[in-house]
Order: structure tokens, then sequence, then C-alpha cells
């Protein structure tokens, strides 16, 4: 059993700053304004979420970090999500730095200081499924070469390293025999095209044209690849469930205010009890999601060797309570909610990538029952 | 009276020894059920003499009420003590040594609006089991509109005359006393005149009548009050009103967050029952391992699966809450969502038995009865719709009409 899911004094103050900072840098308007300029991330809040120690949320202080933890990066990373504010803050801070934690100090402080972006390179096919990876690296002499192609990269464009999952025995579908590979972006044979996915942010293709890799570049040991990738993609997971859950609050925020102030009929709308009984409802999925979400973090920080199933509880919950907000929010806006002039579609569009990023709801269901015994 | 540790650690080996030294082995091997369940009373019958003994033994200790405090017979454990005595229940298939109105309602009234004498009389007989209390609020006309309460108590001086009718009283043919909601000012606004009356079930005049239900049981009666007399204060001086006169509705609300807390949690009837402690995948197991292979099942099985683990973090996350400062309102959410589940629970149960489930007392015992009084879950204490109302009104402050 995990210690009480209420929050500590630290957590409200980190939350409270997060809040405080994100709604005065990255209100949704700074996302209109990046999706107007064709901008993914705006590397200037980046830089300002580095000097906060954010980037160093997993990191220990002798590599720059913060070490506040999972369960705090969660917080962020929910706050985040009730501004779409968007940067490479899972790609980064929260999966490659948990991959990465018994790499060389200088991987480390490249991400506390933000100078480092990196991006997780896992999946090949439209459904998250890191055992079925088949690109391929070939052992020569004491090099690699990789070739394949690694899909729905998040953060692949303005990656300036890439952890890439691939295949040095066995076949798709086999937990052995996958290595994970440290690797600079610019390496020779390695092209990325960027995809202009629905929420505006960077996701690319990654292709692997005969790429070198040495021993170096292995993350934990050849052909043991999962043990390295698992802890961070369980981190990862916790922390998009927790922005889900910040996406499902910023579009349920909305549609409140809108009730409040909306009349038809000569009524306030949020005076029928129609839409009230929809909005009470979402109010209870996002309560109990939001249990999930901090059962995760708090699993993550105190026992992450166990935690596989509340993380997947958590990114089940998250999926669905965020695909519930975000169609319940357009409806209840009515036909303003359809218009791109309006804030809410931003929120539905997050919310399917993020239901697709690191596991679907199925995947993660099925994780829950495995674990469940049935 | 014993005395338990305050560091955690060893509190949790204390208990554990507790309970496997006074929790007699056969009633740990029993499973668990609606007939095991221990209410207390003048008149219990115990189903065996074990059951007496785990409720004495525990009594005796406080442990009948783990929260309240020892001068009112409770064993005044913090909620980390308390939640560790129920996981080492569980862990040794010890039952709850005592369920009852007064503990679940009547005490949690008193602690909050009562006096200190009051606590004194009315607690410790609840915490030892020999009264066992019902609740007296609905009446034929005042169901989700409780505040309409018809039931009169007329001022005769030195006692009351009480007149009228409650419904869905549990147990109430089996209780020996009734906290009941009677009008003591016709005169006043509708939530004003309200008084919070504890009235002796053997008074003359009071008269029961069980309503027997879709589930076959009848845990619930009709109660009558024809020309009851309520003496003002009882022989040491203590009235038979708690909190103040006319001001009932204010504690009737503090109950009734309680209440849906608890039946949120899964107390009064909702699940465990059939499954116990077992997940439904664990259950399911043992009914035939082909039912897996249907996609439906499957797939409605994963989500309850996801949604009764989450449901219950989520219990666990406002009770911490409450200890800090109360969630208010929001416990609505609780009922809504704990009974709604509790509810989609047993539709799931009733579809993975088949035909096996649909016998009133066939392979699965009381799973049809079970799933029959799901139904009263979000009715009770309440309707679903009724917590929707408070969601949206006092916690989502959106506008009335």
């Amino acid at each position: 059993m995990v210690t009480s899911l209420v929050p500590t004094e630290d957590e409200v103050m980190l939350r409270d700053a997060a809040r405080g900072f994100l709604q005065e840098s990255s209100p949704v308007s700074a996302f209109r304004a990046n999706r107007d300029a064709g901008r993914t991330y705006d590397s200037g809040l980046w830089k300002e979420m580095a000097q906060m120690g954010w980037t160093g949320v997993l990191l220990p202080e002798d590599a720059g970090g913060s070490d506040m933890g999972h369960r705090a990066a969660g917080i962020l990373s929910e706050e985040m999500g009730e501004v779409l504010a968007a940067s490479p803050f899972i790609s980064t801070a929260v999966m490659a730095a948990t991959a990465l934690k018994g790499a060389a100090n200088d991987r480390l402080t490249g991400i506390a200081d933000g100078s480092s972006i990196y991006a997780l390179a896992v999946d090949e096919g439209p459904k998250h499924a890191p055992l079925r990876t088949g690109l391929k690296a070939e052992k020569s002499g004491n090099a690699f070469r990789l070739s394949g192609r690694k899909v729905f990269v998040a953060d692949g464009a303005a990656a300036t390293r890439v952890l890439v999952l691939a295949r040095t025995a066995g076949s798709p579908g086999e937990a052995e025999g996958l290595t994970l590979f440290d690797l600079d972006a610019d390496r020779a044979g390695l092209s990325r095209s960027a995809k202009h996915t629905i929420d505006e942010r960077d996701h690319a293709q990654l292709d692997f044209d005969a790429v070198e890799a040495t021993g170096d570049d292995v993350v934990g040991e050849v052909d043991g690849g999962m043990a390295a990738l698992a802890t961070a993609l369980k981190a990862g997971q916790a922390a998009l469930s927790a922005e889900l859950l910040g996406v499902s609050a910023g579009a349920f925020g909305m549609t409140t205010g809108y009730l409040k102030e909306r009349k038809q009929f000569g009524r306030t709308i949020g005076s029928f009890q129609a839409l009230q009984h929809r909005a009470a409802h979402l109010f209870s999925e996002i309560e109990i999601t939001a249990s999930a979400i901090a059962n995760a973090g708090r699993m993550m920080d105190e026992s992450p060797e166990d935690a596989e199933i509340a993380v997947s509880i958590a990114k089940a919950r998250a999926t669905q309570t965020a695909k519930l907000a975000v169609s319940e929010g357009v409806q209840m806006h009515g036909g303003i909610g359809m218009t791109d002039e309006f804030d809410m579609g931003f929120f539905m569009k997050r919310a399917r990538v993020g239901a697709e990023w690191l596991g679907d709801y199925g995947y993660h269901a099925a994780r829950v029952a495995a674990a469940r015994s049935f | 009276m014993a005395s338990f540790s305050d560091d955690l650690d060893q509190f949790r080996s204390e208990v554990a020894a507790f309970i496997a030294e006074k929790c007699p082995q056969k009633l740990r091997d029993m499973p668990a059920n609606e007939r095991t369940i221990c209410w207390g009373g003048k008149r219990f019958n115990f189903s065996c003499d074990e059951q007496r003994i785990w409720m004495e033994n525990a009594a005796e200790v406080g442990l009948t009420a783990p929260r309240w405090p020892t001068e009112y017979g409770g064993a005044g454990l913090s909620r980390a003590q308390e939640k560790i005595f129920r996981e080492e229940m569980a862990k040794a298939n010890a039952p709850s040594p005592l369920e009852s109105f007064g503990l679940w309602m009547l005490g949690p009234a008193l602690l909050a609006f009562g006096t200190h004498e009051q606590k004194l009389k009315y607690l410790p007989e609840i915490t030892n089991g020999r009264v066992r209390w019902c609740q007296g609020y609905s009446e034929p006309g005042a169901g989700s509109d409780l505040a309409s309460v018809q039931t009169r108590a007329e001022d005769k001086g030195d006692h009351w005359v009480v007149n009228g009718s409650k419904i869905w009283t549990s147990y109430a043919n089996k209780a020996d006393w009734i906290f009941a909601l009677v009008r003591t000012d016709r005169e006043a606004p509708k939530h004003k005149g309200i008084s919070f009356m504890l009235i002796d079930m053997e008074a003359e005049g009071v008269s029961t009548k069980p309503i027997k239900l879709i589930s076959g049981a009848s845990p619930f009666c009709e109660t009558f009050f024809d020309n009851v007399t309520v003496p003002k204060t009882d022989d040491e001086g203590n009235s038979r009103i708690v909190g103040e006169l006319n001001r009932g509705w204010d504690v009737a609300k503090h109950l009734l967050t309680h209440e849906r807390e608890m039946i949120g949690g899964g107390g009064s009837g909702a699940a465990g029952g059939i499954l116990g402690s077992r997940s439904l995948g664990a259950f399911i197991d043992t009914l035939d391992e082909t039912l897996m292979d249907d996609p439906v099942i499957r797939s409605q099985t994963m989500e309850l699966e996801i949604d009764t683990l989450a449901m219950g973090m989520t219990l666990e996350r406002y009770k911490d809450m409450a200890k800090q400062g109360g969630v208010g309102h929001a416990s609505a959410m609780l009922k809504y969502a704990g009974t709604e589940l509790n509810k989609r629970r047993y539709e799931v149960l009733m579809s993975i038995t088949g035909s096996e489930g649909v016998e009133w007392d066939g392979e699965h015992g009381s799973l049809a009865p079970e799933w029959l009084r799901t139904k009263a879950n979000s009715i009770e204490g309440g309707t679903s719709e009724v917590m929707l109302d408070i969601l949206s009104k006092r916690v989502l402050e959106l506008p009335s009409s």
C-alpha cells in the first residue's frame, strides 16, 4: 500500500507554482499562436522549464537534477495538460531520464540543463507494441548497423538524441533479443520526417538505413533492452496519464464556465438538469481518474518494479476520461465547440493522440487483466 | 483494556496477534455472506457461539468501533491504524466483529452533535453490541424529498407524543431503538421544524411491518407510531433529542453525507458478497476457463476490474481527505459512482454465471438475490439523480433554474 494519495504540502506548492507559471507563460492562446506559426513547441518555454528544475525532475542532484520524483513529474504533466503546453517534457525529462539513470553523467546533465532533447523510438505500427520491434541492429565486429523504420516518434523531429529499440536477436513478438541504443539524432543514415498530427505537436517517422552504432551507444545490456526500457515506459505512461487528466480538467473547466454564462430559452443553460447531470457525471469520472493518477505516481516513487498495474489503471482510466471530457465539452458548447476559433477542439485532438501514445485503452486493460490473473 | 502501540509496524503485529488469538478459527473458516454478519442487539440470534465470542472479544478492547474514543467504547485508533486493522482482518479472513446502524449512523451523529452525557449513555451499548438501532428517515410521502417528513411530535410538557409512519426502516423489526426525523414545529419552513429524536422500539404504540422485496428478502419495514409517548429527558436527565430542537435537519444532512460515503464504499448490502476478497478474474477462473474466450465478457470484465480498482483508490483518497478537513458535498460522488459500479459488477456476475446464476439458491448461493439487492443501492440514501443534483449545485455551483 502506498502512502496517502492526498497531496503533501510540497506537492501543493509545486502545483501552485507550476500553475502560476504556465498560466502566465503558456496559456492555451500561446499554443494557438504556436499552431498558427507552425511551431510544434516553444524552445523558450523549454529553457524556462529547465531553469525551474522541471527537466531534472527525475535526475539526481549531482547530475544537475532536482530529484523530485514521479509524482512531482505527474503534477507538472497534469498542469501542462490543462493549458495544452507543448514540450518534449515526457520524452526527455521523464522517459529518457529514467532509461539513462545509470548512464554517464554528461548524458544526464544535458537533460537537466535542457540542452538535450530526447525522442524515444519504439513503435513500428499503428499500435503501441514494444515487443513487436523488428528494426534490425546487425552486429559487425564491435559495432552494430541499424536498419528499419520507427513511426509515431514523439518529439522525433526536434530531438537532438534518439533512444531506439532495435532487435539484435530473436524475432518480432519476443521479449528477448531487444537492445536499446542512445544515438545522436544527426547520425549518418538516420532520416527523420515530421508528420503533421492533429494535435500539432512534434511526431516523426524515423528511417534507419545502415546507421552505425557502437557498444558505447548501448543502454543496459545487449539483448536485454526491455530491462532498460520497461521502467522508462512506465514512467512515461504515468506522466502521460497525468497530462491526459490535465487535458480532461482543462476541457471540463471550460465547459462548466460556459454552462454558467451561456443563455438560451431565457435561462442560463447550466440550470438545465439534463446538462447538470452530464457535468456531474463527468466530474465523478475525473475524480476517480485523479486517484488512479496519484496512485501511479506514488507507486513509481515507492516501488517502481511493482508499479505496472497501477500505471496501466492510470493510463486506461485517463484515456477514457479524456475522451469523455472532450466529447462532452464539444456537445455542451454546442456549435461553437465545433469551431477552430474556440479552444475545445485543441483539447479533443490532444486527447486522441494521447490515447494512442504509449499504449491505448485495450493495451493497458489487457495488462491489468493479466496482473489480476485473467 | 489492552492498549495498542502507536508505532504502525508494532501495531500491525499486535493487532494480528490479537485477531489470531481472539477470533475463533471456526468463524474464520466460514464463508462470508449476509447470514454471517453480526448485528448485535437484545434480540439478535448469533449464527454460532464463535460469532458472539469474537464480538465480545473485539468489544472488550474497543475494536468494534476502532476510531471512536476509548471513553465511549471505541479503540481510539488513528486512520492509519484502522486501515491496518482491516487489512489484518482480511488477511486472517476474520469477519467484521460487529456491524450496525448504531456504528454507521447514530454513533457518528452523536459524536458530532451529542452531549458528553448522551455519548456516555448510548455509545458503549452500541460498541458492545447490546443495543441495535434502526434509522427512521423516509416516509411514504417523503422519499427523495426527505425534508417533507410529516411524522409529528407534539409537545405535551414533559414529553412528546409521536404520530406518523416511516418506511424503508432497515431491520426495524429486529432493532431495539430508532433514531427518527420528526416534525416538532409545523409552522416553520420545512427544513427548520424537524428534530432528530431517539425512540425506544418497545414503547407503547410502536409497530413494524416487514416489506418483501424483489430479492425475496425483507430487510426493510414500515414503522408506525400511534400516540407514542417519548419522555423529553430520560432518568439520567439526557435529552431524547440529538442536537438542537428543530435543527434535526443539520444532523440528518451530516449523517446522509456519512451514509453516502459508506454506501459508495460498499457497505449496506453492496459488493463483497459472492466475490469476497477475490478479484472478478479469480472468480471467473473458478467457473469455466472458456468463459474468457467470449470477447464481450472479457472486455466488460476488464473494464470493470479497472474501474473497481480506481474506485477503491478514490475511497481511500476521500477518506484521507475527510480526515484532513472534509470532502463536503463531494461525498455525493462516492455514493453515485460506487453504487452504479456495484450494479454494473452484479450485471457482469449474472452474465458470466449464465443459467446457473438465475436459481434462488443454486450453485452460486445468494448471487441472484444479491444482484436484485444492488438495484436499491442507487436509490437508498439518495438516488443517483439526487446525487448528481447535489454535485451540480453544491460542487460545480451550476445555477438553479
